[in-house]
C-alpha cells in the first residue's frame, strides 16, 4: 500500500479511514474492497478512470462500532436460522434501520466533506455529482453478491447525501438474503467488511460494458462491446438490447456491428439532478450509440487493461459528453471475467494430445464439415 | 434445406434448345432411362460451379471441365486414396456445370484407405519442395512442346522435300496427328495441375479450420495473412510492368510510351527512337513468358492474354509511369507485409493457451506456408501460360476449318466439341486428299448457327445454385475451400435466388476480403479492358480480378468482386495495399452501377449502396 496513506486526513497512522483511489493498488482489497482497489490499480496503470475516494474498511468498522451495531448484531441474530424468512426479515429491517439512522462521527463527516471538496476542485465542478458504491472485501464469495444488490447510487451531490448513501451501502450488507447466506455458510457477521467508493459521475453520452473476449464463444482474439446512450445502467441491468460490436484484438478492426432498437436511456434530470429513465427519442433509437473511432479507442484500452492484469476482463466504461474527443472515454470498473476462464480451466485438465500436421489433416478429413 | 430435383430442372427445356444435349459429352446428362443412375443422381447433392463458370460452357471449352473431372477425382480416389472421399462427379444442365463430391460410405473401406493415404500423401508433404521442383521441369517441358507444335496448312501440292527426304507422311496426316497432340498436351497439363493441388488445399483448409476452432471469431483473411508475404510468380507479370515503367522513365522514352492508348502507334513511335528500341528489347524479354498472363481466368476461349491484347499491359505501364513521375513508390510493400504478418501471427500465437495447441499451430502453419507457393503458382503455368498458348493453337486449327469451308469464322470453332472437330478434320483431310468437297461444308455452318442461338438462350437462363439432396457433412477439401459450401453459404444461395429486382438492393454482403471501411464512387469494370476508364480514388467493382488487373489497384481505394474467396487475387492484393475489399458477393456487378456512391466495409463484408 502507498505510504502517503499514512498522512490521510482524519485517520490514525496505521488505520486510514479515507483514501484516494490512486493511493491504493489491487492488493488493497482488505482496505478498500475489490471495486475500489481495482480502480486504484487502473489509475496507476495509466487508464483513464473518473477520480474519487473511498471510505476504507477501517472507516466502516469505526462507524459500525460507534453506531452500536457491532455490539448488538450478535444478539439480534442469535436465534435466526437461515430458512426462517419471517425472522430474517424482521432482524434485517431492525439492523438496517439502525445503520441508516445513525450519523457518522463528526470527525468522519468532516473528513468526507474535505475529500469531497477536494474532489470537486479537481473536477472543476462545484458539489460534483458522484456515484456511491459499495466495494466488498470478499468479492468472489458468492454471498458477497447479495451484499451488493442495491449498492450503486448514481448522481449523488452534497456531503449529506454522500453520507446518507454510504450508510445505505453499508446497510445492504444486512439484507435478509445476505444474512441467511452467511448463517447458512457459517460466515461470522462481524467479519464482514465493506468499503464505500465515491467516484465522480461520468456525464455519459454513451456507456456500457466490454469483455476482452467474445462472451458468445469464448474467443480471446476479440473484444466485445455493448453500448447504449446515457448511463450504463440500461446495459448492465439488461433493460435494453444494446448495440453490440466485435473488435479484432490483434488488428483493432471492427468485425461485427449490430445496431439495436434502444428504447430506453438513463440520463440526468435537469431539475432534480438525479438519474432518470426516459424513453429514447424515436429518431435516435436505431442510431449507432458509439462512433467507430470510440469503439477502436475502447478496444485499445480494453487490450491494455487485459495486458496489465494478465487475464480476460469484464469492464464498464463511459464516454463523457462534457469533454473533448480523444480524452473523453473513461473506465468505470474492471474485474476478471469468470465464465470462460473457469470453463477453460476445466477443459485444460482434459487436454487432448498434440499431433503432427499430417495426423491433424487426416483426422480433419475424416471428420469433414457439417453443412446442415 | 430443400433443393429442386435435377431431372425436373432439366425437363423444363428452354423452347428452341431441344436437342442441346448433343453439344456436350453424353455422360454429363441427368438421365431418366436408367433407374439406378437416375436414383443415384436424385440422392446426390449437386451445386452449380459458378466459381469457375459464370456463364454456360461452349462445347469446346468443356475440355477443361473434363480434364479436371478426371484429374481431381483420380488424385483423390486412385492415387492418394483420400480416406472418406472419392472424386467429384459432374453433370450439366443448359451448359451450366453441376458438381457433386462422392463420399466413401463404408466405414471399413475408409479405414482401409487410411494407411495408404498416410503413406502416399505423406510422401508428398515430406518431400514437397523437391517434388515441386520436378513438377516445374515437367510443366515447362510440356509448355515448350506445345509452343513448338505446328498446325500445318494443307497445300494443293505437297512440298518437294516430302519426296526428296522420303518423309512418307502427308500434311493431312500431320494435321490429324498434331490436333491429337494438341488435345493430349492439354489433358496432360491438367494431370499435372492436380498433382499437388488436392494436398495443398487440404493443408491450407485444415490450418484455417484449426485456427478458427481456437479463435471462432477470427476472420479468414487474418489466417491467410499469416501465410502472406511469400513470393509467388503470379505477381511477376505486374512486376514486369513496373520494371518497364521505371525503365521508360530512366531512358527518357516515357512520353513516347504514353502518347497513345494504341499499342501499334506506340510501338511505331518507339522504333524511331534509339532509346525506344532499347526499351522494346526489354519489353520483348518481359513478354516471354510473363505476357502470357490471361486477362480473365484463362478457363475460356475468350480470355485473351496480354500478348494478344497489348493495349492492356500498355495501359498498366502508363499508369505506373504516371505514378513514378509523381514520385509515388510503386513497389509492393513486402517489408511491411511481412512485418505485419509476423506481428499478427505472434499475437494470435500468444493467445493460444495450451502448449499442445501451440505446437499444432506451428506445425500446420509451417505446412500451409510450404504448400502456399504451389497453390498460387500453378495458376500461372496452367491457366495462364499454357492456356493462352493453347487457345491460339486452336485458332490455327480453326483457321484451317474456315479455309475448307467447315465453319465461317475462326471463333465458330468453340461451338464444336473437340471430338467433332476431330471428325471434321478427317472430313477435311480426306476430301483434300481426294480432291472433293467436304460433307461438313453443308452441315456444320447450319449447326453452328443453331448452336449460337442455343448459347444465347442458355446465357439468359439462370442456373439454380444447388439441386438434389443436401448431405450432412462434406469432406472433399475443394468443395470446402474453393466453393465454400457450408451451412451458411447454402442459406445465402437460397436467398440470392429469391431476389427478383436487383436494382432495388441497398445492402448486401460478401466475404470480408481485406479490412477497412471506405466510401466512394463505384466504377464497374466487366472486363480488364474497362479499367482504362478508372479514375484515381474510385472503387473498383468487377466480376473477379486476376493478375492482369494488377495496375488497377494502384488507382483505386477499395475493391468489390462477384466471385472469389479470401485467397482470391483481389483480396490478397488489397491486403497488401492496405485497402478494403469485399469479395464473392455473387452479384455486385449487377447491383452496382458506375457513378453510384457505395460504402465498402472490408471487415464485416457489408456493401451499402446509396440510391
Amino acid at each position: 500500500m502507498a505510504t502517503n496513506l499514512n498522512a490521510a486526513a482524519g485517520a490514525g497512522a496505521s488505520a486510514p479511514e479515507l483514501c484516494w483511489f490512486e493511493e491504493v493498488r489491487k492488493d488493497d482489497v482488505a482496505l478498500v474492497g475489490g471495486k475500489c482497489s481495482s480502480l486504484g490499480e487502473l489509475i496507476n496503470a495509466g487508464v483513464r478512470v473518473p477520480p474519487g475516494f473511498a471510505l476504507t474498511t477501517h472507516g466502516y468498522s469505526r462507524f459500525m462500532r460507534e453506531a452500536g451495531v457491532s455490539g448488538e448484531i450478535p444478539g439480534m441474530l442469535a436465534n435466526v436460522v437461515h430458512d426462517d424468512l419471517e425472522k430474517l426479515e424482521l432482524a434485517s429491517r431492525a439492523i438496517r434501520e439502525m445503520i441508516e439512522q445513525h450519523p457518522f462521527a463528526w470527525e468522519m463527516e468532516d473528513a468526507v466533506a474535505e475529500y469531497y471538496r477536494k474532489l470537486s476542485v479537481r473536477c472543476m465542478v462545484p458539489a460534483v455529482p458522484v456515484a456511491v458504491r459499495s466495494s466488498a472485501t470478499a468479492e468472489d464469495l458468492p454471498g458477497a453478491s447479495f451484499a451488493g444488490q442495491q449498492d450503486t447510487y448514481l448522481w449523488i451531490r452534497g456531503v449529506d447525501d454522500l453520507l446518507h448513501h454510504a450508510r445505505r451501502c453499508i446497510s445492504s450488507l444486512f439484507t435478509a438474503r445476505a444474512i441467511s447466506y452467511r448463517v447458512k455458510m457459517g460466515f461470522p457477521h462481524e467479519e464482514v467488511k465493506l468499503s464505500v467508493g465515491f467516484q465522480k459521475m461520468a456525464n455519459s453520452y454513451t456507456a456500457g460494458v466490454m469483455f476482452t473476449l467474445n462472451p458468445g464463444n469464448g474467443d480471446r482474439s476479440v473484444i466485445a462491446i455493448d453500448s447504449n446512450f446515457g448511463f450504463g445502467e440500461s446495459v448492465v441491468s439488461g433493460e435494453v438490447t444494446p448495440d453490440h460490436f466485435i473488435v479484432n484484438k490483434v488488428t483493432l478492426d471492427i468485425l461485427e456491428r449490430t445496431i439495436c432498437n434502444k428504447e430506453i436511456t438513463y440520463t440526468v434530470d435537469a431539475k432534480t439532478q438525479k438519474s432518470v429513465k426516459i424513453e429514447t427519442p424515436f429518431e435516435r433509437q436505431n442510431v449507432q450509440s458509439l462512433i467507430d473511432e470510440e469503439i477502436v479507442e475502447l478496444a485499445r484500452m480494453g487490450k491494455a487493461i487485459e495486458k496489465h492484469y494478465g487475464r480476460q476482463m469484464d469492464i464498464e466504461w463511459a464516454v463523457d459528453k462534457d469533454l473533448p474527443a480523444g480524452g473523453n472515454i473513461f473506465i468505470l470498473q474492471a474485474r476478471p471475467e469468470t465464465v470462460w476462464s473457469e470453463k477453460r480451466a476445466r477443459e485444460a485438465a482434459e487436454g487432448p494430445k498434440a499431433t503432427s500436421a499430417m495426423d491433424f489433416i487426416l483426422s480433419s478429413l475424416l471428420t469433414g464439415k457439417k453443412v446442415s | 434445406m430443400k433443393f429442386p430435383v435435377p431431372h425436373d430442372v432439366k425437363a423444363a427445356t428452354i423452347p428452341g434448345t431441344e436437342g442441346w444435349e448433343r453439344m456436350y459429352p453424353y455422360q454429363y446428362q441427368f438421365v431418366t432411362d436408367d433407374p439406378v443412375r437416375n436414383q443415384y443422381e436424385k440422392d446426390m447433392f449437386w451445386f452449380y460451379d459458378g466459381l469457375h463458370y459464370p456463364e454456360p460452357l461452349y462445347p469446346f471449352d468443356t475440355i477443361w471441365d473434363e480434364a479436371w473431372f478426371l484429374a481431381l477425382s483420380q488424385y483423390n480416389n486412385r492415387i492418394f486414396m483420400v480416406p472418406p472421399v472419392r472424386g467429384v462427379d459432374h453433370r450439366m444442365i443448359n451448359g451450366y456445370v453441376y458438381i457433386s463430391p462422392v463420399p466413401v460410405k463404408d466405414g471399413a473401406e475408409i479405414g482401409s484407405r487410411v494407411p495408404h493415404f498416410m503413406e502416399r500423401a505423406g510422401h508428398y508433404y515430406k518431400n514437397w519442395d523437391e517434388l515441386e521442383k520436378k513438377w516445374k521441369v515437367k510443366m515447362e517441358a510440356t509448355i515448350r512442346e506445345l509452343e513448338k507444335l505446328e498446325i500445318p496448312r494443307l497445300a494443293d501440292m505437297e512440298d518437294i522435300s516430302v519426296v526428296t527426304d522420303a518423309v512418307g507422311e502427308s500434311k493431312g496426316y500431320h494435321l490429324l496427328k498434331n490436333y491429337d497432340d494438341l488435345i493430349n498436351l492439354g489433358i496432360k497439363c491438367w494431370q499435372y495441375h492436380f498433382e499437388f493441388l488436392n494436398l495443398g488445399y487440404a493443408a491450407y483448409v485444415f490450418f484455417l479450420d484449426f485456427v478458427q476452432k481456437l479463435f471462432p471469431s477470427i476472420p479468414a483473411q487474418r489466417v491467410t495473412q499469416m501465410i502472406s508475404g511469400i513470393d509467388v510468380i503470379m505477381y511477376q507479370p505486374d512486376e514486369e510492368l513496373k520494371k518497364l515503367a521505371k525503365k521508360a522513365v530512366e531512358l527518357g522514352v516515357d512520353n513516347a510510351v504514353c502518347f497513345s492508348q494504341e499499342w501499334t502507334d506506340v510501338e511505331a513511335a518507339l522504333k524511331k527512337l534509339p532509346k525506344g528500341v532499347e526499351w522494346l528489347t526489354s519489353l520483348n524479354l518481359s513478354r516471354e513468358p510473363w505476357f502470357n498472363v490471361s486477362t480473365g481466368t484463362g478457363w475460356f476461349h475468350h480470355d485473351r492474354s496480354w500478348n494478344d491484347a497489348m493495349n492492356i499491359p500498355l495501359n498498366g505501364i502508363q499508369t505506373y509511369i504516371q505514378k513514378v513521375k509523381q514520385g509515388v513508390n510503386i513497389e509492393r510493400p513486402m517489408e511491411q507485409v511481412r512485418a505485419e504478418r509476423d506481428r499478427i501471427t505472434a499475437e494470435y500465437r500468444g493467445m493460444i493457451e495450451k502448449e499442445e495447441d501451440r505446437k499444432q499451430f506451428d506445425e500446420l502453419l509451417g505446412c500451409a506456408k510450404t504448400v502456399f507457393p504451389y497453390v498460387e503458382n500453378h495458376l500461372f503455368y496452367v491457366e495462364h501460360w499454357f492456356h493462352s498458348v493453347f487457345w491460339n493453337k486452336m485458332r490455327e486449327v480453326a483457321a484451317i476449318l474456315v479455309e475448307h469451308g467447315i465453319i465461317r469464322d475462326v471463333e465458330d470453332v468453340w461451338l464444336l466439341r473437340r471430338d467433332e472437330i476431330k471428325q471434321a478434320l478427317w472430313d477435311v483431310v480426306t476430301a483434300w486428299a481426294t480432291g472433293v468437297t467436304p460433307r461438313g461444308t453443308q452441315t456444320w455452318p447450319k449447326e453452328v448457327e443453331w448452336r449460337k442461338g442455343v448459347m444465347q438462350k442458355f446465357k439468359e437462363w439462370s442456373a439454380p445454385p444447388a439441386i438434389g439432396t443436401a448431405p450432412e457433412v462434406i469432406q472433399e477439401p475443394f468443395t470446402i475451400v474453393l466453393w465454400g459450401v457450408t451451412n451458411s453459404s447454402l442459406a445465402d444461395w437460397a436467398k440470392v435466388s429469391e431476389v427478383k429486382d436487383l436494382s432495388t438492393v441497398k445492402e448486401f454482403k460478401g466475404f470480408a476480403g481485406s479490412p477497412g471501411i471506405v466510401e466512394g464512387k463505384a466504377r464497374v469494370c466487366k472486363t480488364v479492358e474497362d479499367i482504362r476508364a478508372l479514375q484515381e480514388g474510385e472503387i473498383l467493382v468487377a466480376p473477379t480480378t486476376s493478375p492482369s488487373w494488377a495496375p488497377a489497384f494502384a488507382k483505386i481505394k477499395a475493391c468489390v468482386t462477384d466471385v472469389g474467396g479470401v485467397m482470391s487475387h483481389a483480396a490478397i492484393v488489397c491486403r497488401e495495399y492496405g485497402m478494403p475489399a469485399v469479395v464473392g458477393t455473387g452479384h455486385a456487378t449487377k447491383i452496382i452501377e458506375t457513378g453510384m456512391m457505395i460504402r465498402v466495409d472490408g471487415s464485416s463484408g457489408a456493401i451499402t449502396v446509396s440510391r
